[in-house]
Formats: C-alpha cells, structure tokens, sequence
C-alpha cells in the first residue's frame, strides 16, 4: 500500500494554550504544548510518538484531528491542508480519521448499546443508510475485531476492559478510515489482555492497509508495533527514526535514559544493568528552559546546550535527533 | 508454616479469606491465601486487576470496606501478635506507626486543603507524641530523606504545587515517618511517568535497605519488581497460584499463568517477535468460578483435572518455589513440544 506521497505530513506544527488565572485577570502565560513539530506518515506505515506526559504527544494527535486548532503549521493529510478547511469542508474528512482513546470506559456512551455505537457513525456519515444493511454492517464489524453478533446488544459496563477497547476499535473501523491515532490503546489494559489488543491492530492493519499514528509512553510495545519512531519532549521532537535504528542505536541522550529506565522482567539482567537514572523531573512547559530543552536533566549536557536550541539534524541517513553532542 | 521462623518473619498471613457480598453473588476476593514477609524483606504480590493483590493489603490493614467486604477467616500474625484479634483501639496504633501504606495515586491520598507540614508532621504529633517544633524538624528531614530539596519552603506548600513525581516522594516520607518495620505500596509507580518510576524505585529501595524496613510491592506489572523483589508472590482470582524467588520464578515459572504474563509482553532485551503471544480470553467472573482451577479456561496446558479440582500449591524445584497446577512438573516438556511444532 505504500505510495510515494505521504498519507499524513505534519508541517512545523505549534499549539500554544494561554492560561488564566493570572493575578489580576490577565494571562499567566503560555503554555507550548506542542512547539515547532515535523514528521511524515507514510501509507500502510506505523509511525510510534513516544514521550511522557505533558510532552505534547497527545496534543499532536488532537491537532491532527482537528480536535484543536493548531497556533501555526500545517496538517497535510491525504494532500489538503486540514488547516485551511472549515467545519463543512473537513466532515468528509474527519471520516478518513479516527481515534482510539487510552480508556474505553469512558471514550462509551454508556447509554448506547454496542451495536448503537458502531451504528451511529456509520449513519451520521451516510456510508450505510439502510437500516437492516446497517445491522449487517455492525455484526460484520464485530467480527473483524474478534466480539460476537451477541455483544451487539451490550452495553459498555457489561463488557470486561479488553472487549471494550475492541468495542472502540470496531466504532472507529466502522467508517472505513485510512488513518486511525491510537492514543495509548493498551495502557489501561490488563497485561494479559494487551497483546490481544495489539495482535488485533495489527490484523486489522494488513486487512484493510491502515495507517496509524501510535502515540503510547511503553517504550516495548513501541518497539513491537511501529515502523518508525519519533520521541517528543516539552513539546519538541528529540530523535526520528526507524524502529530499528531508534532501538539498536539512539543517538539523543533522552531516547537513551528513556530505553534504560524500561524494567525488564529479567532479576539476572537487572542486575547486571547500568542504569541512567535521570535526575529532576520534565520542567513546566509554561516556562521551558533556554537552549536546549532537555539541558537541566541531561547527563552529558555541556554550556553551549544551556545556550543554543538544537536543531532535529540528520545525523545518519534517515536518522535525525535534536543534540549538538549527538 | 511456609518459612522457618528462625529467619525473622514479620509478617505471616495465613489462610485469609476476604469476601464481598454483591448483587450477582458472593466475591471471594481473596480466598484462602497465606503467604508471609521477613525482616527487612521486599515481597512482591503481582496479579491482574480483580485479582485481590490490593483487598490483600487493605485486609492487613484492617482497612477493607464493610458492610459488604468483611474478612472471614484466617490470620495475620504482624511481629507475633494476630492483628484480626486487636481492638479497634489498638490497631489504630499499628496502622502509620508500624504498618504504612502507599498508594498508586498520591494525589487522592494527600489532603488537598492542608499543607505538606502539616500533614506530615499530624502523623508524628498523634503517633509519637512529638511536640510541633520537634515534629517540624523531623519533617524536614524527612523531605530531605526522600530527595525533595528546599524542604522549608516545600512544607509550606499545598499538595497541587507538588508534582506527580514529588507527591509520592512525600507519600513516602509520610510512611517512614514513625520508622515503620513494613511498608505497603499497592502500585506506587503505576501512575508515575517512566523516567520518575525509576527514581521512585531505587529510593524506595535504598531507603529500605538503610532503615531495614520491610516490603510489600502490589503491582500489575512483572518488569517493574524484577529489580527490586526479593520474592514474588503471583495471584490469580483470588488466590495465589506462583510464588519463588525472583530469580528462579522469572527463570523458570512453573505456573501457565506466569508463563503466559513473561511471554505476552515484548521484552527490549529480545528480538523484536512477528506476533505477540497473549494470554487468550478473560479474566474470570468472581461470583461465577467453576469448580476447579480458575485458570483452566485460558489455560493451553489444561487436562481433565483442572475443571474439576482445584490444585494446592506443590513445591516444584528450589527453595520456596511453589505452584498450584497440576501440570507444573509437566510445563517445559509441553513447551519444547510447541516450540517442535512450529
């Protein structure tokens, strides 16, 4: 399914929030959630968005989605700029893009029955207008993402945690989209259910060549599931590259410190491992530190970083990360 | 019973049987488990969610929400003395002073209109009687203890001012505060971010071994106690169906389940699979559990036996390793059988 124009292309994006709540009214500041990022997602691809919380993974999602009206840059995705179209213009569109949610309890209408939920997407599009066809549509649905014709009469808080989820992924297939953002579709999950999980998405990618933007903080499953890897930090992209490259040889200090914290169910390993345990915690994105973002916890920072704002250069081919050092 | 005596045991539990009574049915919640902690020992109790790893800890604290959770029989001998048979009165004294707790969210344990002082210091006040300036010091150097610098100021703060991070450092500082010989953490870095998990991990362990205090770490995740347990204790539905030595269970599970938790997840020290193997199926139905192993519908190595008895824990291989399947012994020529067929 791989063409030579990217499905999605994400120009120089930026979302900023102001905050209230200043002292007398006013602003206390600007928060930059999502501050200058870049990256291309090609057909059929899996691009992995990895970082931890706050560092603007799930903002790009939104903005993506339309969700949130980015500040500036530019959302190409299946040649049009999102950005530039208006409410009307971008329906059809939204149709193309769906999302999975990290929570399936509450990303359910509790009210609606299973069947109803994967129904009521189809209708509002118009892609089924038969309701009996609608029907058929439904269980057929459900059997693609491993539930029973049966579960279409459920409703969420009958289901366990990992029918739910299938539940949020047959609502998001439901519409015949060609990229769908999985924001942390696993994390709430039991671990045993979580492979199960994760087998399905990738069937269902070969089945109907989806393209999916996985935004998770599990570094493993990230590896597992994705073509190509992009780390974010307060708001920025550190490091972009394929799965392999990133795993096999990370060039950013972040991407290294983040690979070493992942726990490995291995006590003998453990042991043995040489940890960087990072210091202090992500600083406020209201007030980003100067130069490079990731100076005050980096363990090989030296004064030109406190100074000079890194640029995403390619350091190998196909390669690219954010540090003067790398 | 399971261990010598003569090792130091602080903590035995034995045969506890927690129940809940619910609209569908009765919840063994936990059921008919006994499992103990040594001196200055880091147990872990690992377990999917519902599989009562946390009705666990809340029923040594006597802590388990009646009417409808009552704990119905059983023992739990802290330091020689059974603690189901204190009064009220008198287990008030253990809870804080010489059992803590830490809990997965800091921030809905955390009082949110009182300062970090004055929660701390509350605890040492009551407690150990202590007078408010001699409280005040001591909560200084807790905070400095648990890595939170500027610990005058940071007193004066309000719980939202304290990240995610910094408020279960302070949780932590509040549980060693009456240098408690047990600390129970029910998934203390399970809403932390990766990078602060590791920082809260290794403090908890240092500071257990400089004070000596003992561990109780409940989590749902395998890879995070790997490092840090001496011990692992592995429950299903209500009951524990692996326990061991970290090395040897992690080496060599002798449980499906266990088996099935190590290989469903991807590992980073592996080459990345094709496929993941998980575990098929659903946790089971507590009000609605079969006859025999609770496991047994998910479980590729079943035989007849399982669904009609439940199987004890048997001791298999080394020291203190014991599992409750009937096929435990059978397990690694099963699996090379597998590994022929494909």
């Amino acid at each position: 399914m791989t063409d030579d124009a990217p499905l999605l292309e994400v120009r120089n994006l930026v979302k900023h929030f102001h905050v209230g709540g200043g002292l007398f009214g006013g602003s206390a500041g600007v928060v930059r959630a999502v501050d200058g990022v870049s990256f291309a997602i090609r057909r059929g691809e899996t691009l992995g968005l990895v970082g931890e919380s706050g560092c603007g993974k799930t903002t790009t999602g939104r903005c993506i989605l339309q969700l949130e009206r980015p500040t500036s840059g530019q959302i190409v995705f299946e040649g049009r700029d999102l950005t530039r179209l208006g409410e009307d213009e971008l329906r059809p569109v939204r149709r193309k893009m769906q999302v999975i949610f990290q929570d399936p309890y509450s990303s359910l209408n509790p009210r609606m029955t299973v069947g109803q939920i994967i129904a009521e997407p189809i209708a509002v599009h118009g892609i089924v207008a038969d309701r009996a066809q609608r029907a058929r549509r439904v269980r057929e649905i459900l059997s693609h993402v491993g539930l029973l014709p049966q579960h279409a009469h459920r409703y969420p808080h009958q289901l366990s945690g990992g029918q739910r989820q299938r539940v949020g992924i047959a609502r998001a297939l439901a519409v015949e989209p060609s990229l769908i953002i999985c924001d942390e579709p696993v994390s709430a999950l039991d671990v045993s259910i979580q492979a199960q999980i994760i087998n399905l998405l990738e069937d269902l990618q070969a089945q109907f060549g989806l393209t999916y933007l996985f935004i998770a903080h599990d570094l493993s499953v990230v590896r597992h599931i994705s073509d190509r890897v992009a780390v974010m930090y307060l708001g920025k992209i550190v490091e972009i590259t394929d799965r392999k490259s990133l795993y096999d040889a990370p060039l950013h200090p972040y991407t290294k410190a983040l690979l070493s914290a992942v726990p490995i169910p291995d006590p003998a390993l453990e042991a043995q491992r040489e940890r960087v345990v990072l210091g202090g915690e992500v600083p406020s994105p209201l007030n980003p530190p100067p130069g490079c973002v990731f100076h005050p916890r980096c363990p090989v920072a030296i004064e030109r970083c406190r100074a000079e704002v890194p640029e995403l250069r390619e350091i190998r081919p196909g390669h690219r990360a954010a540090c003067i050092l790398a | 019973m399971l261990h010598s005596a003569a090792v130091g045991t602080l903590l035995e539990v034995e045969n506890l049987q927690t129940h809940f009574v619910t609209r569908s049915g009765v919840v063994r919640a936990v059921d008919d488990v006994s499992w103990d902690v040594d001196e200055g020992e880091t147990v872990a109790l690992v377990g999917e969610s519902g599989c009562g790893k946390s009705v666990s800890a809340l029923s040594i604290m006597r802590l388990v929400a009646g009417p409808a959770g009552r704990i119905v029989s059983g023992r739990i001998v802290f330091k020689g003395r059974d603690l189901l048979r204190l009064s009220e009165e008198a287990m008030r004294r253990v809870r804080g002073r010489e059992i803590a707790m830490i809990f997965q969210e800091p921030m809905t344990s955390l009082n949110p209109v009182l300062t970090i002082g004055r929660q701390l210091t509350e605890g040492l006040e009551i407690h150990l009687g202590m007078a408010p300036v001699e409280a005040r010091r001591r909560s200084v150097e807790l905070l400095g203890m648990v890595g939170i610098s500027d610990p005058e100021r940071r007193l004066r703060q309000y719980p939202h001012q304290f990240s995610g991070g910094m408020r279960q450092r302070m949780m932590i500082a509040m549980s060693l505060a009456c240098n408690p010989s047990l600390i129970l953490a029910d998934e203390p870095t399970t809403a932390l971010d990766v990078t602060i998990q590791a920082q809260i991990l290794e403090l908890m362990r240092d500071l257990s071994r400089r004070f000596g205090v003992a561990m109780l770490i409940i989590t749902h995740n395998l890879g995070v106690v790997a490092r840090y347990a001496d011990r692992v204790n592995v429950m299903y539905a209500g009951r524990i169906i692996e326990r061991g030595t970290a090395r040897e269970l992690y080496a060599e599970p002798r449980h499906p389940y266990t088996l099935g938790l190590l290989r469903s997840v991807p590992r980073l020290d592996e080459p990345r699979r094709a496929r993941l193997d998980p575990i098929e199926g659903q946790p089971p139905d507590l009000t609605r559990l079969g006859a025999g192993c609770a496991f047994a519908p998910r479980c590729t190595f079943r035989v007849e036996r399982c669904v009609v008895e439940i199987p004890p824990l048997r001791p298999v291989g080394g020291r203190d390793h014991v599992s409750a399947c009937w096929e435990a012994d059978n397990l690694d020529r099963a699996l090379a059988r597998s590994a022929a067929a494909t």
